[in-house]
């Protein structure tokens, strides 16, 4: 029966546009980015765009970084984490946290008792305020960055922040699952109140390790 | 179309009831108007907005002309992939297919992300036919489900609904699906989406089997497409291990990079935001991460139909996005159920008969649901006509019905209805004596979808000038 329908289907588009004019592909005279591509303009963009969906958003040096994600799990009062498998040991230092790899892997049953999750990202957008993650080794499945309540991400600033949306794509694979981030997980389907944290993460902060190339 | 949908009446008709409901006129009021503004805002932050809009136009229409070959490239790179293409003409024989498909997994529960796509073959209804019970697991979905209701806007389907409305809604009917809303449940949205969380958490990690539809499909590498706010769409294509997508034919792309363009128009024209809170992209399977079965089901349903007329296929553009209801006056008043289709405002008023066909009463009422005051066009991020669109459909409806035909009657029920009322005929006419030589001779009213077809073509730019200076 499928066979059949996509014979048909097919035949039929081709009659519905037998005469028609040949469309040639898009001319694209569209801007490439609309910002300066200085890097540390672009930073301080992803900051301010990211803020404006309310994520919260630190800024730290490599010496500081487990003093910070120790105090921040502290002031969500985080008592788990799950951490994939690349994220260097030493962003935890600081803090006593139980602490989860995702083997076995881990099921979403219990990823749901798990407080939070730290990852690093594939790279971030300053435009859109987006961090965009690829499943990469610091990163982990989909599924740990979205059932814990609080998602910690950390960015390498500048070296993974792009200005724009037509400057990410060409540096992502198709072929691994992408998943992009602006904010938390948001509704405004009551009165059009936005309301953070229905399904997904309900806090992210993201927190811009500068200076690392 | 859905069940749901059958027996409705005809566009004036269910727009007098509209316009008489006093809190839904002022939801929907409050609702097109914040979102309108704010769209605008976001808008203007992109200097070469209409350079992406032309381009986003060329890209579905190369895509249009040539889909078929998009569509073998894109079977070929989901297979490719691990997913498996199954593709289906009509809704039965779509709805057959997703049900057979969950049935081979052994279950009877399902999730579902928000889709146009499955309501308009009223795949919730087939399954419920088969024993299987699809769960609706978007905030607004989950209302109109909650509720035994039907959407009435594309972005925020339960608009029509105050949070007064909700509250009872929770407390009295969710316990029927699952876990019951919080004893103590007030008002407040926060409680409302954390009575939502609560409810729906529960699905997601027991769920097995995931239905979505997509925002796009990539027939170079095939990959799909998902742009959602909630994380429900997060939840429903990833923890389940199987997934099926029901997507409609013309959401496809040519190649990866055709996405930098929607990416940029679509969250801008829809939520009025810079990028939606998450975007899913997946290209068939991936081992170790998300589901283990991927369908994919191209979905015709109509629009081979609506791709064979000359003016009619530039409806097959859309990307769903919703701007030009919120401009819509028409919409504003009558509010989304009363164009009895899952596809509301002035997109659903072009789209619909064409899917539809015009031989029933509501479908050859609806391009008459419209004052033709242009201001869809100017928003719609792929440049779609609407108005010429809407000329053209009243002129196959001239053609078809000759006098004292009902769908004639019909047809000049809704042009008088948009004449008896005030609000919605006031803005007709000053957008009418600002825009000189671009509306029509006569405004639509009785006798002039006789003359419509000989209407001289609309030039754009001094409606151009007048939104410039009155949007706000
Ligand atoms: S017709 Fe245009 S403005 Fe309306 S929903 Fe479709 S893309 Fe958006």
């Amino acid at each position: 029966m499928t066979d059949t329908s996509r014979e048909r289907i097919l035949s039929r588009i081709r009659a519905a546009v037998d005469r028609a004019q040949d469309v040639p592909p898009p001319e694209r005279d569209y801007l490439i980015t609309h910002t300066s591509d200085d890097p540390i303009q672009n930073a301080e963009l992803l900051q301010r765009n990211l803020s404006d969906y309310r994520a919260v958003v630190h800024r730290v040096t490599p010496t500081g970084l487990p003093g910070l994600i120790a105090e921040r799990l502290a002031a969500h009062r985080a008592r788990s984490i799950v951490v994939p498998d690349a994220v260097p040991d030493s962003w935890l230092s600081a803090c006593a946290i139980a602490r989860h790899r995702d083997e076995g892997p881990l099921t979403p049953a219990v990823l749901d008792t798990v407080d939070a999750v730290l990852t690093g990202c594939a790279l971030a957008i300053a435009e859109t305020g987006t961090i965009v993650l690829d499943g990469g080794p610091d990163q982990g499945r989909r599924a740990l960055t979205l059932i814990p309540d609080l998602h910690i991400c950390v960015v390498r600033a500048p070296a993974q922040i792009v200005s724009s949306v037509p400057q990410a794509l060409p540096l992502l694979s198709p072929s691994a699952p992408l998943t992009w981030i602006s904010g938390p997980s948001a509704t405004s389907d009551i009165e059009l109140d936005r309301v953070e944290g229905v399904h997904g993460p309900r806090r992210l902060e993201v927190i811009l390790l500068d200076g690392v190339a | 179309m859905s069940a749901a949908f059958l027996g409705m009446p005809p566009f004036p008709r269910a727009a007098e009831e509209a316009v008489h409901n006093t809190t839904l006129r002022a939801n929907l009021r409050h609702a097109t108007h914040t979102i309108r503004a704010k769209r605008a805002k976001a808008v203007a932050e992109l200097s070469d907005w209409e350079q992406l809009r032309e381009a986003g136009r060329q890209i579905k229409d190369h895509t249009l002309r040539h889909l078929d070959r998009y569509l073998i490239q894109l079977e070929a790179a989901v297979t490719e992939a691990g997913g498996t293409v199954h593709w289906a003409a009509d809704a039965t024989e779509a709805n057959r297919i997703v049900a057979d498909l969950v049935k081979a997994t052994g279950e009877t529960e399902v999730v579902k992300v928000k889709s146009m796509a499955t309501q308009e073959i009223g795949l919730n209804e087939a399954l419920a036919a088969e024993g299987i019970t699809a769960y609706e697991t978007d905030l607004a979905e989950l209302i109109v489900q909650l509720g035994d209701d039907r959407p009435s806007h594309i972005l925020v389907p339960a608009i029509h609904r105050n949070r007064a409305e909700i509250r009872s809604l929770f407390a009295d009917e969710m316990g029927k699906w699952g876990r019951a809303a919080p004893h103590g449940l007030t008002d407040s949205p926060a409680d409302l989406a954390e009575a939502a969380r609560l409810h729906l958490r529960e699905k997601f990690l027991r769920a097995r089997v995931g239905i979505s539809g997509a925002n796009f499909m990539v027939a170079e590498t095939g990959t799909l497409v998902v742009v959602e706010s909630e994380g429900n769409g997060r939840m429903c294509l990833t923890l389940p291990r199987t997934l099926i997508s029901v997507v409609g034919i013309e959401k496809t792309v040519p190649t990866w990079r055709d996405l930098e363009v929607f990416l940029q128009t679509l969250p801008r024209s829809s939520t009025a935001e810079r990028m939606n809170p998450y975007t899913s992209l997946w290209t068939g399977t991936t081992d170790d991460d998300g589901p283990r079965d991927f369908h994919l089901i191209l979905l015709d349903n109509g629009r081979t139909d609506v791709l064979a007329d000359e003016v009619g296929r530039q409806a097959l553009r859309c990307i769903r996005c919703s701007a030009c209801l919120n401009v819509c006056p028409v919409y504003e008043r009558a509010g989304g159920h009363a164009y009895g289709s899952v596809y509301p405002g002035p997109i659903g008023a072009i789209l619909t008969p064409q899917l539809r066909g015009t031989g029933s009463a509501i479908d050859a009422s609806l391009p008459y649901a419209s004052t033709l005051c242009g201001a869809c066009y100017e928003v719609c991020p792929v440049a779609i006509d609407i108005p010429d669109v809407l000329l053209h459909l009243r002129g196959r409806i001239a053609e078809q019905g000759g006098p004292g035909h009902r769908v004639e009657r019909a047809a000049l029920a809704a042009s008088g209805w948009v004449l008896r009322h005030p609000t919605v005929l006031a803005a007709t006419e000053k957008l009418a004596a600002a825009t000189r030589g671009m509306h029509p001779r006569r405004p639509p009213g009785s006798g002039a979808w006789t003359t419509s077809r000989e209407l001289p073509d609309v030039p754009t730019q001094s409606f151009r000038d007048w939104w410039q200076e009155n949007r706000r």
